[in-house]
């Protein structure tokens, strides 16, 4: 019975969450020509959109493959960076604390749009115009509140007295730090990299500010360069097709690392 | 072990500390939060510092004989702010400030309740609780100008959403069912985020608790009111805080799903979008620092009335670091 | 300790932010020069090559001019972005943008600003173009860009039915084709057809169906030295025909079409009278099932009060930043890409509207887009969008204002009387 239950209230869920999801890959699967059909499986099935996206003159691949680098970039400091904020935060003493967090918060609470033209100004004057880190150090700048006042948050939940105890048995703050909270807050450390992850890979506004060459340019920017074939006809199909291909690999990675990673680090916790 | 007994038991095992001296506990502290520090100096710092400076200025106001904008920067003190104020530009400003609160009120508040109950159906669930966990990924990695559009199309006078309806509801025209559109789509995109936060809170919490509180006979409901709720309480008001500040900017969705300019969904960001837009930089910039004042106004309210504990224990240790 | 960080850090801002405020004339900016004079590889700023077209014509010019290669720097669809892109290039006075791909509308507010270089006209043939697409490419008499495409709204209608209902040729005034639709709805095949469709959500098309609307009464947004003149019996008149049009003749959802949607309840087979630009043309005759109504439409000029209608001019020109390199080059490229050879290759394979005028007389052409007699003439006769720097305010007011009145929101006078309050503060400092 309860365990039936479970099961009802997972389908829920994932009927919530991937309705519209599969709206948008039935969708990418029609024909252009039944683009505008609302029957709810397409037929015929036809892969033509998804051609499209990787066709011509569009640079799909390679604009993938930037995009990894840069969200990748982006999570791995982040948490790096994020982490030992984060620490300082939830386990020393000293003074400011409040406002260390409140500055922190702060700088969220700008629309980004205002920000946009000083940094094209200031990366155009040190010659940072189509590079990496372009995008790479905004993204930072985004992700870094949200990923220390979560790793902070998580950080404080565990118990203060594992790591004292292991400090007690002689272990230094450092390795009390890597061997007792890192594995036990692993889940909290994993979904803050999903989702600072997924954050960098959807950026657009700077990515389309910071590069004017191709073969830099990110999938977002690539796919707000699809057109139809003329003036303004709409690729409504090969943009859902797109943007089943950007979400898809994310989730399959996700998939196949959320239960190593966080039974890896687990493992090693005092569970 | 109940809760009470164990961050009793914490605070008394914090006064014995290991020595090592407060000096190098706040030099440490120091080295390890500069990082974060000058990464927010230089990409939101300094743009904020500039736009504050560019509030102040005028330009390109008024043309010359041949027709040339006047080129050069005036300073007008504080007419970006006050101008926002007067006239038509007052009733469009308190129109977005309305709709901007109501999109954070409603969406906010949905999204936990989904959120939470998701992470809650997906920790008690036996199995396929991965596959799920990852399928509610799906509506946040969406990028949100495509989730835009998919549902701009899903809103369409002869889209699904009316053909499940079995009646014909013009979402995506400037009134209220556009507003009501936003929040669907938005609801949808971000409750994922909630339910992703919780579970991990969930998951961090160590088993025995919730086996202690069972043995103590405990039901469901008093179990997740006293025991589950005040362990993830951090993790979940830090999402709800960042929703709240993510929602209070919102730009993109109403801009993709209905459009700009449009009354019923126009929210201050965009307000200061159509000022940058059209070259009024300082003007775009009075609108961004409004809107700062409003949203810091708003998550110190947030963390004041619900005691977010992240602040409420520093406050704590920073008192005790003092004496 | 944290008091010397963070007061590290505010010197460092405060530092910055002088650097960049008081800065201008350093890095990589250039002020901008008139001359047209330099020569080297350039950039070619514009959306998305459709066909595949562009990138050939670059090959054509790349081969023949080893050293003054042109590179394509790709802006987003979306017409707001690119606008967005070019203007942030300006502001921080790169030279990344060389010849820029611009809207018609764009003109005044990139002259003004000192963003475009000025063109001599004596460098160039402009008369082989239809005069009205010139226009477009000058500020206050002064060239600033070169027609590359144009754009007129025709009317498109079912052939098909008007011959059911006996009615041998288009409708020439609004009154006519009122009575093609009752004469049309008497019909069983009529049943389930809308009459008439012009775009009314708020967006620039909605700008564009007033300015027809109101060009068709004889009226004019802005009287001819650029003065607001909405408060007339033309302009009522015109914005009074949008809104009768919207309540009794439109699809319920009229206001939630766009473009697309537009063309997709006419392909549908669901619209008698629809304005529409040229590119529907070749997609609703499509004949791979994704239109119901392929062979079965035709165009004609747009209906007018009291004879033939004024269609909006749209379209695109080229000009070169000011803060451009190679200016000599990026002069000589945009000769090539409006040449008269250039545009006839663009036509045949994008089927968008050339602007030199011989090629609408090409029989073989009008054989293969047997529109371009009744484009010619909407272009030819065309009125262009009210010419003024501030055009994205100008137009937020056009379409709020008459978005207001279409809807029965306010009454036409209301929308005319705030819309001429709104235009006369935009313009004020012309």
């Amino acid at each position: 019975m309860k365990r039936a239950l479970s099961y009802l209230g997972l389908a829920a869920v994932a009927v919530y969450c991937l309705a519209p999801f599969y709206w948008m890959v039935a969708s990418a699967l029609r024909r252009p020509q039944d683009q505008f059909d609302n029957s709810p499986v397409p037929s015929p099935v036809s892969t033509e959109n998804f051609r499209a996206v990787f066709g011509g003159h569009n640079g799909f691949g390679r604009a993938l493959l930037n995009s990894v680098i840069v969200a990748g970039t982006t999570t791995v400091l982040t948490l790096v960076v994020g982490v030992f904020t984060a620490y300082a935060l939830a386990r020393l003493e000293f003074r400011f604390k409040n406002a260390v967090l409140g500055l922190v918060i702060a700088t969220t609470m700008f629309p980004g749009v205002s920000q946009l033209v000083p940094l094209l100004k200031l990366f155009t004057d040190i010659g940072w115009i189509n590079t990496y880190q372009a995008m790479v150090v905004p993204s930072l700048g985004f992700a870094l509140p949200l990923s220390v006042w979560l790793l902070t948050a998580f950080f404080r939940q565990l118990p203060f007295e594992l790591e004292q105890a292991a400090m007690v048995d002689g272990c230094t703050r450092g390795q009390a730090f890597r061997k007792i909270i890192v594995p036990l807050a692993a889940p909290g450390v994993f979904t803050t990299a999903i989702l600072t992850f997924i954050a960098a890979w959807n950026e657009f506004l700077i990515a389309l500010s910071m590069v004017n060459r191709k073969e830099m340019q990110t999938a977002t920017v690539a796919i707000s360069k699809f057109t139809g074939v003329s003036g303004f006809d709409q690729p409504f199909g090969t943009q859902m097709a797109a943007g089943a291909v950007v979400t898809v690999p994310l989730i399959a990675v996700v998939l196949v690392f959320q239960r190593r990673i966080v039974a890896g680090l687990t493992a090693g916790g005092v569970k | 072990m109940s809760t009470v007994s164990r961050s009793a038991a914490v605070r008394t095992a914090r006064k014995p500390r290991p020595s090592g001296g407060r000096r190098g506990e706040r030099r440490m502290a120091a080295l390890l939060l500069s990082p974060t520090l000058l990464v927010l100096a230089l990409v939101v710092g300094y743009p904020v510092l500039a736009g504050l400076r560019e509030s102040l200025y005028a330009r390109g106001n008024g043309l010359d004989a041949d027709g040339f904008v006047v080129q050069g920067d005036k300073f007008v003190g504080l007419d970006n702010y006050t101008s926002i104020f007067h006239g038509d530009r007052a009733d469009a400003f308190w129109n977005a400030f309305t709709n901007t609160t109501f999109f954070t009120v409603t969406t906010v508040a949905l999204e936990t309740v989904i959120g939470v109950g998701m992470a809650l159906i997906m920790h008690q669930a036996f199995r396929g609780r991965a596959v799920v966990r990852a399928s509610i990924l799906v509506p946040w990695a969406i990028p949100t100008a495509i989730s835009g559009l998919l549902w701009r199309w899903i809103f369409q006078a002869d889209g699904a959403a009316n053909a499940v309806l079995g009646h014909q509801v013009l979402w995506t025209a400037d009134g209220f069912a556009a507003k009501i559109a936003v929040v669907i789509a938005e609801v949808w995109k971000t409750s994922p985020f909630i339910g992703l936060l919780v579970l991990a809170g969930l998951q961090m919490v160590p088993r025995e608790v919730h086996e202690a509180a069972k043995v103590d006979g405990a039901s469901a409901l008093q179990r997740f009111g006293y025991v589950t709720l005040p362990l993830i309480k951090p993790a979940l008001l830090v999402a709800v805080l960042f929703r709240m500040l993510d929602v209070l900017r919102m730009f993109d969705l109403p801009a993709v799903l209905v459009g700009v300019n449009q009354k019923s969904v126009e929210t201050l960001t965009m307000l200061a979008w159509f000022e940058a837009t059209n070259l009024r930089y300082g003007s775009a910039a009075a609108y961004a620092t409004i809107l700062f004042g409003y949203i810091a106004l708003i998550a110190y309210l947030f963390v004041k009335l619900l005691g977010a504990d992240i602040i409420g224990e520093a406050r704590r240790s920073a008192k005790g670091a003092k004496r | 300790m944290r008091r010397t960080i963070t007061a590290g850090a505010v010197t460092c801002l405060a530092l910055a932010a002088l650097t960049a405020c008081g800065g201008g004339g350093d890095g990589k900016a250039k002020a901008p020069s008139g001359a047209l004079d330099g020569r080297g590889p350039i950039t070619f700023v514009t959306g998305k090559d459709r066909s595949g077209n562009l990138q050939k014509q670059i090959d054509g010019w790349n081969s023949a001019h080893p050293k003054e290669q042109v590179r394509v720097v790709e802006l987003p669809d979306e017409p707001n972005d690119q606008r967005q892109q070019m203007i942030q290039n300006a502001q921080t006075k790169s030279d990344a943008y060389g010849v820029l791909n611009l809207d018609v509308v764009w003109t005044a507010e990139f002259a003004a600003n000192r963003w475009l270089t000025p063109l001599p006209k004596d460098q160039i043939d402009l008369s082989k173009m239809l005069p009205a697409t010139v226009t477009t490419g000058e500020y206050r008499e002064k060239l600033y860009a070169v027609p590359s495409t144009s754009d007129a709204g025709m009317l498109y209608y079912r052939k098909d039915l008007l011959d059911k209902a006996g009615i041998s040729a288009a409708p020439k005034t609004y009154a006519e084709m009122w009575a093609d639709c009752d004469k049309v709805k008497a019909l069983p095949e009529g049943k389930g057809v809308d009459c008439y469709f012009t775009e009314v959500n708020k967006t620039e098309s909605l700008t564009i169906s007033a300015v027809e609307a109101v060009a068709a009464q004889g009226g004019s947004l802005l009287d001819a030295s650029g003065k607001p003149a909405v408060n007339t019996p033309q302009v009522k008149a015109g914005i009074q025909f949008l809104a009768d049009a919207r309540k009794d003749h439109m699809p319920k959802e009229a206001v939630t079409l766009d473009t697309e949607g537009g063309r997709r309840y006419f392909q549908g087979g669901k619209l008698l009278f629809q304005r529409q630009w040229p590119y529907q043309y070749a997609l609703a005759g499509k004949s791979d099932g994704s239109s119901k109504v392929a062979g079965k439409f035709a165009v004609a000029p747009l209906p007018g009060p009291n004879g033939p209608g004024v269609a909006n001019l749209g379209g695109h020109n080229l000009a070169i930043s000011a803060f451009a390199k190679n200016k000599a080059t990026a002069f000589d490229f945009i000769k090539y890409l409006t040449g008269e050879q250039a545009q006839r290759a663009n036509l045949l394979a994008t089927s968008q509207a050339p602007t030199v005028a011989s090629l609408y007389d090409d029989p073989a052409l009008a054989k293969q887009f047997p529109y371009l007699p009744v484009l010619k003439q909407a272009i030819t006769t065309a009125k262009p969008r009210p010419v003024v720097v501030k055009y994205g305010d100008v137009t937020a007011a056009i379409q709020g204002s008459v978005y207001d009145a279409v809807n029965g929101r306010t009454s036409v006078d209301q929308a005319v009387t705030d819309l001429q309050g709104k235009l006369t503060t935009l313009t004020a400092a012309q």
